[in-house]
């Protein structure tokens, strides 16, 4: 029988994944123009091309989803509307900053396979921040999560680039598996995979013990993407072994779309007082929130390599995401995508200047920052920017992000019993933070260089990196700026 | 409203601030500045006039959150004391011409000392007074310190931590005062003690510590006067600080002392000094013959005049306790008399003895220049033959010390006594044994060091130089003066002593 | 037109982040103008607004969503701690002169310092206070770690994980006020004005009061300063005794006391006596006025000496702060303008005019130089600035002290008993630095008469002398005359009605 889901049509599916068409599109594309046509140039070359081909068709896809803001549903599918749209074209615009910082990249001898995987994980991104069907959600984060294991391998002359990825490739794998397992779960009990449904079937009655299996395991697989306590182990390898662009993307979009996804199920979840369930998932995530604010923190401050300090303080930055999930309010959910965005730029801006350093120095472990300032004041600049933002101090972003999530935290009603405690606890530990971001900061500008010759940075990288360290200044004077498309308070 | 006493005060400053900066020249600059504060600090006394009210009266608000008023004014007892100050310090810079390290920093240092004590001479707030007592004390300390003989250090030190403590004592008597009174005026607080509300007061703010504070303030003068038991400071710091400086101290500074005692401590807290008069007379009287005693049984010349001072000045001491005695109510007119004699003797012996003890220190310092820097009584002896005039000059000022009437001394010992026998006869009894004793250790230093066998060593000793004779026959004719007219200086102080003492109660 | 302080310093600190290779000396020029424009900006400000209220500076929406304004407003107290840091700016300017390494960084980390003080001091939106006072924490960390001395890299950790804490601390009591208050707006004195129910603000205040007290240097919360002190480089040290040391006094009264005053109401029970949050930290104020002077008084290095007698002064601050009385809070800002100034005096002389010289700040190895033979004027200058930081009248710490002791024997008469001897422990460490270092007795002349030779050092230079004289002379003109900055305090501190709760004459 030709079951037709309502509300669903092919020209209403082709409007509403528009952009990922788009991108889809750009991906072949690249494969074609770059296998084809650009064989015979120098790589280089090919990875400009590449790039830039990418970076247009991202930015067409933004374009048309800034002129397409409406909200608008694919039945119970998929949806569109202004926050949705905000974090798409964020996620797009994190994936430009990702391309426009590996144009000079030399790690990978397949450029345009590079870029098309990209694209593919960006395209699985959007997909999932748009999603609200349990399988729409799978499928999306499944595409996201398959592009990201090979992009992780990409760098085929490092051995641990392997490694990475198949950490990453065999953790994710089983919580993938038990992400499924569990909405196979919610499904049997509500007898939809919509989340609209589950959410009206589970607005009253009593949790029951499968209910709150289901729950574990969708946390699993979600806290696995986001790289929350306990399900984070495959974050630091990951971080420290994947090319420096696809790290960047891993901490930057794949994170946004995650979070996305957990406000959506969270809401889907906890619709009432009384959801069965509702208290056990919001137990759950705070359970995760502090473990991984105390594990995050502490880890880092004995860290002697600076991208598994970052995967650290990821770790610990998801913490505090997850604290604004778990108060499952409107404002705090708008707060945590702010959270998120904010976080992503700042942290493909930090990866940004690893990469440069790790070329032009050989590793990125804190010694090899020794002296940056004389080096290159400003990429110093930049990675103060960035490290002091990542920490909460103001004038930066995120001083911002950090107020206007815990504020919702500790204004809503919901959050009353647990919500001063842990924002005590994450403001703590924010200070914590400060000790391993400035002994960053120490190398860069307290330390002797070793050699005092320039960086050499290509003017693209300086230029994006740059743009990135202004922007962050500037939305942190301005939160307005920012606060047109994600509403503050 | 008159500023002669500001500029009075401020003189000196000014010349000191110049005085750093003139090298070699500083000491003629200073003298210039002590002869001009000294014609100015005489012109005051001379218009003070025989009212016996304060004169030069200077009053604006300065700080009223503290009850502090920038209050000046000069009546019979203060006009002396500038005038006193102002000789003392003239003739310690004459007496200072062979000071050759950092003349510059010296002689701004004697000026400043010299400001400090016009201020604290002529402040009727405690706040300017205070800071001119601190301000008088940074100057001594490093005199002593920097020029001062081989033990300078710790009698330094020694001087420094005692007046310290007794400022400290002083201080917090007088904030509490303002806690309980809400003023810090010198004439107020004397008003509200004369009314007998002070210790209503003070028991209403603080509780019973009226005592407390009294003892507090007397304090903080009994060391710098001193008073027995707290003068072990005084021979160490006048011994060891150069003869030109401890011409200062025993001269301007140990007056202080006594100046407060009559201006802040007798008035306000008079009735509680008359509450334990015995024991303060006791002291007083330790003071004196204790004094002597001591000055009698010293190998220094420095130290036996040091002992020599605290003596002299035990005799005010004396006076003062002797007239903190109940009022019996009404007036007794004889009680008056004896109060009034007393306390005359009392502001003339500060000048008579600061007069003397500067003008002995002073001849001290011609012996030094010539023996090489020994002044232990062994040393000399029968300087009568080759230093004739210097040994004639020297016995006018050292029979003045002794008391010997025509000279100034006798004048105010004697109307100490008039006024102490008739008010604690028991006390003054002990007291003049402490003239006794005297008389004879300046009849035995006259001895030792102008007759008798005269060394081989100083055979040649030079006698007194012109310049020498000419600088100190004026300070030798003003003991003669004073010891015959000494009405000179009562006819303004009696007044004065008048008019304070009517608006006392005990 | 005061906003306009915090503008030129940041544009400052900008432009000469942005010159990477102007030369060292376009660098100090450009830094020591923009100190002086923003030291005449908080002069004017301070002289055109009198003694009158508050005056509104900036008033713009910046996030309305969350109600936050971007505002700024100077009453009477802001305008005097505006006035201190500018002139602390600008003699830390001077004092830094010969920085010649990475001149161009050091002066942009020190305007930016420079620029959130005076934010802090301006902000009315309590928000923007805190942007402020976090803003300020970074170049610390900077000027410390780079250009510092002793264990510059672990006292630069601890003082920037120490702040940082306390703002941690801060912004969650900020966080729980907006949150409760309805989240419309974070204006100080809308905020002040809301009811927070007296259990809230019972843990509330202390949390905030605690954050911000971690910054004042208050006992227990104290171990940074001493170390972060002697860590720094002497313009960083005369800027965090000197300024930073008082936003954390600050935000104690214009935060944590006015918008949760009941915090400080008794608890209904007691402990050991104390009963309220105002008694604990009276009594650990009071703790670290005596702490902090006693280990000042066993140091061997000079700088840890003044460090810990930072430690102790601002003890008193807190303390008078706490007193609830107009003369207990006039007193405590006014000692904070006063210590800020002296403290940048202090550790001048022992950073600047002589670790510079001789490389050395052992108490022990300095005594051996002769430095008050040596240093003449170093001596001098640490004379008067550790005889006003002992609270000598006529300076101006001396008013501020008594105004301090008054209010706290109103409001705790022991406390009050406590630190009065505090401050006279206060006196003997001070004296015992001056002692060893400058005037350690060594003989002037030695075993043979010859002149024992003086170690010779560089000559200071002019902007050591201007420093000196734009620090000590401020120290002396409020000192003599502390109504210019008491009429501007005591309006402001009479507009804290909600504060002065405890009767007494004010």
């Amino acid at each position: 029988m030709n079951y037709v889901m309502p509300g669903v049509s092919f020209p209403n599916l082709f409007w509403i994944t528009f952009p990922e068409t788009i991108l889809e599109v750009v991906s072949l594309v690249v494969l074609v123009v770059d296998l084809g046509f650009l064989r015979k140039r120098s790589l280089a070359f090919r990875m400009t091309a590449a790039g830039a081909l990418g970076i247009i068709g991202c930015l067409n896809a933004i374009g048309w989803l800034a002129a397409h803001s409406a909200p608008m549903a694919l039945g119970d599918a998929l949806v569109s509307g202004p926050i949705v749209v905000a974090a798409q074209v964020g996620i797009l615009a994190l994936t430009v900053l990702v391309l426009l910082l590996s144009l000079r990249e030399e790690f990978s001898r397949n450029p345009g396979e590079f870029v098309a995987i990209v694209l593919l994980a960006t395209t699985g991104m959007m997909l999932v921040t748009a999603a609200r069907d349990l399988l729409v959600i799978f499928v999306a984060l499944e595409l996201l999560s398959l592009s990201l294991y090979v992009l992780a391998a990409f760098a085929k002359n490092r051995a641990e680039s392997a490694e990475s990825a198949l950490k990453y490739y065999l953790f994710g794998g089983t919580s993938a598996a038990l992400m499924l397992f569990g909405f196979s779960y919610l499904y049997g009990l509500t007898g939809t995979t919509s989340l609209l449904g589950i959410a009206s079937a589970l607005a009253t009655g009593v949790a029951s013990p499968l209910l709150i299996v289901a729950l574990v395991m969708v946390a699993a697989g979600l806290g696995f993407k986001v790289a929350a306590f306990p399900f984070h182990l495959w974050a630091p390898d990951t971080y420290q072994g994947a090319p420096a662009p696809v790290a960047a993307l891993i901490a930057s979009g794949s994170k946004v779309a995650s979070f996305a996804v957990l406000v959506a199920v969270t809401s889907a979840l906890v619709t009432t007082r009384t959801s069965a369930g509702g208290a056990s998932w919001v137990v759950l995530l705070l359970w995760m929130a502090g473990a991984s604010i105390v594990l995050g923190n502490l880890a880092a401050l004995v860290q002697t390599s600076v991208r598994r300090l970052l995967a650290y303080s990821a770790i610990a930055h998801a913490g505090y995401m997850l604290l604004g999930i778990a108060a499952h309010t409107v404002q705090s959910g708008t707060a945590v995508l702010y959270y998120a965005l904010t976080y992503a730029v700042t942290t493909v801006g930090a990866f940004g200047v690893i990469a440069i350093v790790e070329r032009g120095v050989g590793s990125a472990t804190l010694d090899s920052f020794a002296g940056l300032s004389r080096r290159n004041p400003l990429l110093a600049g930049a990675m103060l920017v960035f490290l002091l933002s990542l920490a909460g101090i103001p004038p930066l972003i995120g001083f911002w992000a950090k107020f206007n999530l815990f504020s919702a935290v500790l204004r809503a009603q919901t959050a009353g019993a647990w919500g001063l405690g842990m924002v005590a606890l994450a403001l703590g530990a924010s200070a914590v933070s400060l000790y391993y971001y400035l002994q960053v900061l120490k190398r860069v500008y307290v330390v002797k260089p070793v050699s005092d010759e320039p960086l050499a940075v290509s003017p693209i990288e300086l230029g994006t990196l740059l743009f990135i360290a202004l922007a962050v200044v500037g939305m942190g004077i301005l939160p307005g700026l920012l606060g047109q498309w994600i509403p503050l308070g | 409203m008159s500023s002669v006493l500001t500029i009075l005060t401020i003189l000196p400053i000014i010349g000191a601030a110049v005085a750093l900066f003139a090298g070699a020249r500083a000491r003629a600059l200073a003298m210039v500045t002590s002869l001009a504060a000294l014609a100015f600090a005489l012109w005051i006394w001379l218009s003070i006039g025989f009212s016996g009210q304060m004169a030069f009266v200077e009053r604006s608000a300065w700080v009223p959150a503290l009850g502090i008023e920038y209050h000046l004014g000069a009546d019979g007892l203060g006009g002396l004391m500038l005038l006193l100050a102002a000789l003392v310090t003239y003739m310690a810079i004459d007496a200072s011409k062979r000071v050759t390290a950092r003349p510059g920093l010296y002689f701004a240092l004697v000026l400043l000392l010299e400001s400090g004590l016009f201020g604290t001479f002529t402040a009727l707030n405690f706040f300017h007074w205070f800071l001119f007592w601190e301000l008088s004390l940074i100057p001594a300390f490093f005199l002593i310190k920097l020029w001062g003989g081989e033990k300078r250090g710790p009698a330094a030190t020694q001087f420094f931590v005692y007046t310290m403590v007794g400022s400290v004592a002083l201080l917090l008597s007088f904030v509490a005062l303002y806690v309980a009174t809400g003023t810090m005026d010198f004439e107020e607080l004397t008003r509200l003690a004369a009314w007998g509300i002070l210790p209503g007061l003070i028991q209403t703010h603080l509780g019973p510590v009226a005592l407390w504070l009294a003892l507090g303030v007397l304090l903080g003068f009994a060391v710098k006067v001193p008073l027995m038991p707290f003068h072990t400071w005084l021979p160490a710091t006048y011994s060891e600080a150069p003869t030109a400086v401890t011409m200062l101290l025993t001269g301007a500074m140990s007056k202080m002392g006594v100046y407060g005692l009559l201006r802040l401590a007798l008035p306000i807290f008079g009735h509680e000094y008359a509450q334990i008069r015995t024991p303060l007379l006791v002291l007083a009287v330790l003071t004196v013959v204790a004094g002597a005693w001591a000055a009698a049984v010293q190998k220094d010349l420095k130290r036996i005049f040091a002992y020599s001072s605290v003596n002299h000045l035990g005799y005010c001491l004396l006076a003062i306790f002797a007239v903190a005695i109940p009022s019996p109510g009404g007036s007794d007119a004889a009680l008056n008399l004896s109060q009034t004699a007393a306390l005359d003797g009392v502001i003339l012996q500060m000048f008579n003895h600061g007069l003397t003890a500067a003008a002995i220190f002073w001849f001290l310092t011609f012996l030094e220049e010539r023996s090489g820097g020994d002044l232990r009584l062994d040393s000399f002896g029968g300087l009568r033959k080759p230093a004739p005039i210097f040994c004639g000059l020297m016995g006018i000022a050292l029979f003045s010390s002794l008391g010997l009437p025509g000279l100034n001394g006798f004048v105010s010992e004697f109307l100490i006594f008039r006024g102490a026998f008739p008010l604690a006869w028991q006390a003054a009894t002990v007291a003049v044994l402490g003239l006794l004793i005297t008389a004879a250790v300046i009849l035995t230093v006259i001895q030792r060091v102008f007759l008798g066998p005269l060394p081989e060593k100083w055979i040649a000793f030079p006698d007194l130089t012109r310049g020498e004779q000419l600088a100190v026959a004026p300070v030798l004719a003003l003991m003669l003066l004073l010891g015959l007219a000494p009405n000179l200086i009562l006819a303004t102080v009696n007044p004065a002593v008048m008019h304070l003492l009517a608006g006392w109660r005990f | 037109m005061l906003a306009y302080t915090i503008y030129l310093s940041f544009a400052g600190a900008l432009a000469l982040a942005v010159l990477p290779r102007a030369g060292s000396q376009f660098a100090r020029v450009f830094a020591l103008l923009v100190a002086i424009a923003g030291l005449a900006v908080g002069l004017a400000g301070f002289i055109s607004a009198g003694t009158g209220g508050a005056v509104a500076v900036a008033d713009l929406a910046w996030i309305p969503g969350m109600g936050i304004h971007y505002t700024l407003a100077a009453d009477g107290i802001s305008r005097v701690l505006v006035l201190l840091t500018g002139l602390a700016a600008v003699a830390g300017i001077l004092f830094s002169w010969t920085v010649s390494e990475r001149t161009n960084e050091f002066f942009a980390f020190f305007l930016a310092l420079i620029g959130g003080v005076y934010g802090v001091f301006l902000s009315v939106d309590l928000f923007l206070l805190f942007v402020f006072y976090e803003i300020a924490i970074v170049p610390k960390y900077f000027l410390i770690a780079i250009w510092g001395s002793t264990r510059r890299e672990y006292g630069a950790m601890k003082l920037a994980l120490y702040s940082f804490a306390g703002s941690a601390m801060v912004l969650i009591g900020l966080l729980a006020a907006y949150a409760t208050a309805g989240a419309h707006t974070m204006d100080l004195h809308t905020l002040a004005a809301y009811p927070f129910p007296v259990s809230f603000q019972m843990w509330a205040f202390p949390l905030v009061f605690v954050g911000f007290a971690i910054l004042a240097g208050m006992w227990p919360f104290h171990t940074w300063a001493p170390t972060g002190h002697v860590a720094a480089p002497t313009a960083a040290s005369m800027l965090l005794a000197g300024v930073v040391m008082k936003l954390g006094a600050y935000g104690c009264l214009r935060v944590a006391m006015t918008l949760f005053p009941h915090g400080l109401d008794p608890w209904g029970f007691s402990l050991l006596g104390i009963g309220s949050w105002r008694t604990v930290f009276a009594l650990f104020a009071v703790i670290g006025i005596v702490y902090g002077a006693a280990v000042a008084l066993v140091q061997n290095d000079f700088k840890f000496v003044i460090g810990y007698s930072s430690v102790s002064h601002m003890g008193l601050v807190l303390l008078g702060l706490l007193t609830l009385t107009q003369i207990g809070i006039d007193g405590a800002v006014l000692q904070m303008f006063s210590h800020g100034v002296l403290a940048g005096l202090l550790f001048a002389v022992v950073g600047r005019i002589v670790y510079e010289r001789t490389h050395t700040r052992d108490l022990n190895a300095l005594s051996k130089l002769q430095l008050g033979r040596a240093m003449p004027f170093a001596a001098a200058v640490f004379v008067i600035a550790g005889m006003a930081s002992m609270g000598l009248p006529g300076f101006s710490g001396f008013v501020a002290e008594i105004q301090v002791l008054i209010g706290a024997w109103y409001a705790f008469p022991w406390f009050a008993v406590v630190a009065g001897v505090g401050i006279v422990v206060g006196v003997a460490y001070t004296w015992r630095a001056l002692q060893r270092v400058f005037f350690s007795d060594l003989p002037a002349v030695g075993p043979g008469g010859e002149d024992v030779p003086v170690p010779r050092y560089d000559p200071i230079t002019w902007p050591e002398i201007a420093g000196v004289l734009l620090l000590a002379g401020s120290s002396l003109l409020i000192g003599v005359y502390p109504r210019l900055l008491l009429d501007v305090i005591t309006p402001a501190v009479q507009a804290l009605p909600h504060l002065l709760l405890t009767g007494g004459r004010p």
